[in-house]
């Protein structure tokens, strides 16, 4: 049914439809609420779930992680510094191949201290082994839940999924979202089976220790099995437009006026709706632009992406994160994605956007177009203050 | 496409005001997009909301920069700031009248209606939150909505007596400006 919800609210609710059995979280800013709404639901007897209180993300994660562990669904949600809290947690998540689905409110990372918007926090945690898939509306946030859950606890995955959503843009943003009914979720959604797990009743031991002679083949699995999550997110995305009516093609990525396009900009989440409406004016105006939006991040797609952008000229990636000291993280993968390829684009210039909740306006997104038309570029940083970078301290 | 910017403090009820007028917009069968931009992120601090509407799911996630309507819940916050800013030349702003406070000469085709949002909050809901008597007052001013879809929506968000005294406040804001038409 529509609803016109909160992005937080319409996360709550989805969560609530695929039935967990433990949610733990500890809050943060904007990611609160989430768990805030779940733990109402959870009180008011909505939601038949074991809520657990904690004293920081580390043990949130800790609490999931043990849920997971004797076969249970369970949920957390955090943002920012609680996740960097979490990422110990988080990699022994993965290794232990527990399918897990956490959200995260994206949110910038200290120092300076900044609640505002950027994606630095779960893509710092690129290398963890979980999926990353990015919103860019709330109800594709919405959406991605059902997806990750299912996707991640399919026998053949078994990993922990993150949905990655841009704080207070989405997390706190209302807009007409459409909610499935129990029924519908539960035939997409079925309850959790796990392939193992503890239980007194038949010990057994997860994590133990791998030594040289065993942990490199636990690495190489999870690494092969995302090569099985690439070809499984297009089938279970399929399903999903089947079941509930809204299509995202192969889950992966999503081209919009990309086929005859002469510049393109790669992004990912929310700043996509922002360039889709540059993107349309300038169409309108016969310019041809277009936008490819990477909606899993993890697993990257490479072969789609070569697929998407090998004909096209002029390429522009927007990193709303920084991998300080090298280039930046989305714009490495695309240029990693034509290395060595005979048919690639001519340009592929890079640009920072949006950290610490800078805002991206419509003029933003056209200034990088119009860039587009220069010399390539690297790690240029869009609407940076120079007046800033004057200030000078000591001699 | 229309969009509105609210101009509050973080305290003041801009993002019920902004959630309010989205769920009006939503009931009318528009595609509503209401978001809030803190600032110091501190009780008191300066901060707005905002709310992009249009027959189709928006898309744009910007902050507003040029709005069709600007509300004002506290009139001090024009003290060193405009809050007119990029205000369209045909736009119309809509402040809670605070003694004292200056308001400002607008462009030709703009315009500014003053209402006395606060008192009718004390008056009608006993304290002095002008939110739902603004969005009243918008309603009549801007023609964008009706009294029945404001009533609608505010029976969904409130219970009880602060749903009778809203009801309230959103009728005289509504009806202080059909009765004055003081531009």
């Amino acid at each position: 049914m529509k609803q016109f919800l909160e992005g937080s609210r319409a996360v709550a609710e989805i969560v609530k439809l695929c039935k967990p059995g433990v949610i733990s979280a500890y809050p943060i800013t904007p990611q609160t609420h989430i768990v805030e709404e779940l733990a109402q639901m959870v009180a008011n007897g909505e939601l038949n779930a074991q809520f657990v209180n904690v004293e920081s993300e580390h043990s949130a994660a800790s609490v999931v992680l043990g849920a997971v562990a004797t076969g249970v669904r369970a949920f957390t949600a955090t943002s920012s510094q609680g996740l960097l809290y979490m990422a110990e947690v988080l990699f022994n998540i993965s290794g232990l191949r527990l399918p897990l689905v956490l959200t995260c409110a994206n949110r910038a990372i200290s120092a300076p201290i900044n609640i505002w918007n950027d994606q630095q926090d779960s893509v710092s945690l690129r290398d963890s082994g979980w999926i990353q898939f990015y919103a860019e509306n709330i109800q594709e946030a919405a959406d991605l839940h059902l997806l990750a859950y299912r996707l991640g606890e399919d026998k053949s995955i078994m990993l922990p999924a993150m949905v990655c959503m841009d704080g207070y843009t989405l997390t706190h943003g209302m807009e007409t979202v459409d909610i499935p009914t129990q029924g519908e979720v539960d035939k997409f959604l079925p309850s959790y089976k796990p392939l193992y797990k503890l239980d007194p009743a038949e010990p057994l031991t997860m994590g133990l220790l791998a030594d040289p002679d065993y942990y490199l083949e636990t690495r190489f699995a999870i690494q092969e099995t995302f090569k099985e999550v690439l070809k499984m997110i297009p089938k279970i995305s399929e399903e999903f437009k089947n079941r509930f009516g809204r299509d995202y093609k192969d889950g992966l990525v999503e081209e919009y006026c990309t086929k005859d396009a002469e510049k393109v900009i790669v992004a990912m989440g929310s700043v996509c709706g922002t360039i889709k409406e540059v993107v349309d004016a300038q169409r309108a105006k016969g310019k041809k632009v277009g936008l490819l939006k990477i909606i899993s991040y993890r697993p990257f797609p490479y072969a789609k992406v070569d697929d998407a952008l090998k004909d096209i000229p002029r390429i522009a990636v927007l990193d709303k994160a920084v991998s300080l000291g090298a280039y930046a993280p989305l714009a490495v993968e695309i240029k990693a994605t034509f290395f060595g390829k005979k048919k690639s684009p001519k340009l592929i210039s890079s640009f920072i956007a949006g950290l610490g909740g800078r805002d991206i306006t419509f003029e933003s997104v056209k200034e990088i177009f119009t860039k587009l038309n220069r010399k390539e570029v690297n790690l240029e940083f869009i609407d940076l203050k120079p007046e800033l970078l004057k200030e000078e301290y000591g001699v | 496409m229309k969009e509105i910017r609210i101009h509050a403090r973080a305290g003041q009820g801009a993002i019920t005001t902004a959630a309010l007028l989205g769920y009006a917009y939503f009931l009318k069968g528009m595609y509503p997009y209401a978001f809030p931009n803190f600032g110091a992120a501190r009780m008191g601090a300066p901060m707005n909301a905002f709310v992009r509407v249009d027959a189709k799911p928006v898309r744009l996630r910007s902050q507003i920069y040029e709005p069709d309507y600007v509300m004002v819940v506290d009139a001090t916050l024009m003290r060193g700031f405009n809050c007119f800013s990029g205000l369209k030349e045909n736009g119309i702003a809509i402040i809670n009248e605070k003694e004292g406070a200056e308001i400002p000469k607008v462009k030709a085709k703009q315009k500014i209606f003053v209402v006395p949002a606060t008192e009718i909050a004390l008056k009608t809901i006993g304290r002095p939150l002008g939110n739902t008597a603004l969005i009243g007052a918008f309603a009549a001013a801007t023609g964008e909505l009706d009294l029945d879809t404001l009533l609608e929506a505010i029976k969904k968000r409130f219970s009880g007596k602060a749903q009778e005294g809203n009801i309230q406040a959103v009728t005289q804001g509504y009806e202080y400006i059909k009765k004055n038409k003081i531009g």
